[in-house]
């Protein structure tokens, strides 16, 4: 059986409506206009034992919303989710001995102390004896290249060094599944490899399932190999990421520098060109002609340097996104 | 109802560690706290003189025997200050900050976990003092003290707290859906004000209105005149059944307000 398994899940929030300045404010304050919104549109999915999915999206396409009924935070309109063999909404010890979530906008430790006293805190919430609970508190810091940072009060963290207690935090109880809501946000890109390696390390030490939300492309492309794509509420792709590229890319961006200028209409037979700075060209050359392409490019014009690379995800599933609204 | 676990103890106990560590972390703010303790009960035994005198008697009830309803509202006002206030403003933050998904993906009663989060030390000396009180109004009006009474009065004191806790949480609970309700908090704490004399000093109307919609009478008269020995058991039981009443009703509320939860968008 799937870890997680979701069928029809729907949500539907009312949202009330006002419109700008005095008047509306007035208006708003004694009667507020409301309006159905579908946050999430009949989704299925299933997830297995030790997948790590990525799950995308544009902002407001329905993934917060999504993870919070799996976590049994918020009560679906409408569908069913299992989770571990559990039903979120209800909330069980067991079920919730069993997962975490994330949040790298929102903070469970306590502010003023050292992340240390939150973790002692999770521990007798978890009932964890103080052996097990330092045992595991070694583990984790080992892991993520914490010490004398857990003795100091958050307020006084880096952002970096925050989300790694977050972490350290949210996993004490050595939860099955895990559902992170951008846990790299905002941070430089060092500690984002660093939260990737943890996160793909944990998985493989604990064969956890991780359901994880980013805007980063990096932190997808590097820990999943599947992903579900979410777009106005509907699942839009659930696949490999390599199929999601190729269906959303059938082109290759191809970087040229000259050793002189060359002008730009010369390129145009070759594909789209997506920047001209004289003797710097990238050009956008379906798979299929790349080679033949190549080739003649290396023929006709004074190359000094080549690259091929794979148009940059985000750009690709922006495209799509927008292809989708409109 | 609280679900008691084996390590119940061990958790409230790290709960309270960790928010008696918090207020530690300022030492500077400590020295303000305990002046401000200092000043509020200097404050509230001066008002005390002015309105009591030994010759007074309030709605049938004389210095002394006021002095023990004041002790009783003394050790509330302690209580507030120690767990309801920073426990239930709490929720009122966790909801417009979305934080309460945290305290709702615990495997511990929500309810617990909100209600006792926090112990604030500074209203220990208030309850102290509420206690004193107590002890010196009983000690003069010369009523007959025995185990009974004690155990009666000890009853009547903790369902007043219960009661008390009660208001404050369904009032705090109301915040799932208007997110914002510390002015209901505030007009609750200052109708309470109400309880520092006999429910008897006044009208009848307001008499009515103070046991019957707000209940102040069983916060603070009906337990005095138990300890004074004065109370029916009609209304000993009447007491420990409203309250118990009210603790459930919390309990119900709150989980009926969870499923309107909506958790503040990251």
């Amino acid at each position: 059986m799937s870890k997680i398994s979701v069928r029809s899940l729907t949500k539907n929030f009312l949202i009330t409506e006002k419109v700008p300045g005095i008047k509306g404010t007035i208006k708003h304050f004694f009667k507020r206009r409301r309006r159905k919104v579908v946050a999430v549109d009949q989704v299925n999915f299933d997830i297995e034992h030790g997948e790590i999915v990525g799950f995308i999206g544009s902002n407001g396409a329905g993934k917060t919303t999504t993870l919070k009924m799996l976590c049994g935070l918020i009560h679906p309109s409408s569908g069913s989710i299992n989770v571990a063999g559990y039903q979120p909404i209800r909330r069980q010890r067991n079920f919730l001995s069993q997962i975490t979530l994330v949040m790298g906008q929102k903070q469970q430790l306590i502010w003023d102390l050292p992340p240390l006293d939150s973790l002692r805190v999770n521990a007798a919430v978890y009932g964890l004896s103080n052996k097990e609970a330092n045992k595991r508190i070694d583990e984790l810091a080992s892991m993520l290249d914490l010490s004398s940072e857990l003795s100091r009060p958050v307020r006084k963290l880096s952002l970096g060094e925050r989300m790694k207690a977050e972490l350290m935090a949210a996993l004490l109880h050595r939860p099955s599944v895990l559902f992170l809501d951008e846990p790299t946000l905002g941070l430089d890109i060092n500690s984002q490899i660093r939260v990737r390696q943890f996160l793909s390390e944990y998985n493989n030490k604990y064969g956890a399932t991780i359901l994880l939300t980013s805007h980063y492309m990096g932190d997808i492309t590097s820990l999943c190999k599947r992903v579900l794509l979410i777009h106005r509420g509907n699942i839009f792709h659930d696949g490999s990421l390599i199929q999601l590229t190729q269906k959303l890319a059938p082109s290759r961006c191809v970087k040229i520098e000259l050793t002189e200028p060359i002008p730009e209409d010369s390129f145009r037979p070759f594909g789209e060109i997506l920047q001209y700075k004289g003797h710097l060209i990238r050009l956008l050359i379906p798979r299929s002609e790349l080679a033949l392409n190549l080739s003649s490019l290396l023929d006709k014009f004074p190359v000094k340097d080549l690259e091929v690379t794979d148009p940059p995800i985000e750009e690709t599933i922006g495209k799509l996104l927008k292809a989708g609204t409109t | 109802m609280f679900n008691k676990k084996p390590h119940f103890v061990r958790i409230v106990s790290s709960f309270w560690a960790s928010s008696i560590a918090s207020e530690l972390e300022y030492r500077f703010n400590i020295i303000i706290e305990i002046l401000s303790v200092i000043g509020n009960l200097a404050g509230s035994l001066f008002t005390l003189s002015l309105f009591y005198g030994p010759n007074n008697n309030l709605g049938g009830w004389n210095w002394y025997s006021s002095i023990v309803i004041l002790g009783i509202y003394t050790f509330l006002e302690g209580f507030t200050t120690t767990f309801l206030q920073p426990n239930l403003s709490r929720i009122v933050r966790h909801v417009q900050n979305g934080t309460l998904d945290f305290v709702l993906l615990k495997p511990v009663d929500s309810q617990l976990w909100l209600s006792l989060r926090i112990f604030s030390p500074w209203g220990i000396p208030t309850m102290l003092s509420g206690l004193i009180l107590i002890s010196f109004g009983l000690n003069f009006s010369n009523s007959e003290i025995s185990i009974k009474i004690i155990l009666i009065s000890s009853l009547m004191l903790i369902s007043s707290l219960l009661i008390l806790y009660s208001l404050w949480f369904l009032i705090a609970s109301t915040s799932i859906w208007f997110v914002r309700v510390w002015n209901a908090n505030e007009v609750l704490r200052s109708t309470l004000v109400a309880g520092r004399y006999p429910i008897t000093a006044y009208p009848d109307s307001l008499r009515k209105v103070f046991t019957f919609i707000v209940p102040i009478a069983f916060l603070t008269t009906f337990p005095a005149e138990a300890m004074l020995n004065l109370l029916s058991l009609k209304y000993i039981l009447f007491s420990l059944l409203i309250s118990l009443s009210f603790l459930y009703i919390t309990t119900k509320f709150w989980n009926y307000a969870l499923r309107f939860y909506t958790s503040a968008s990251s």
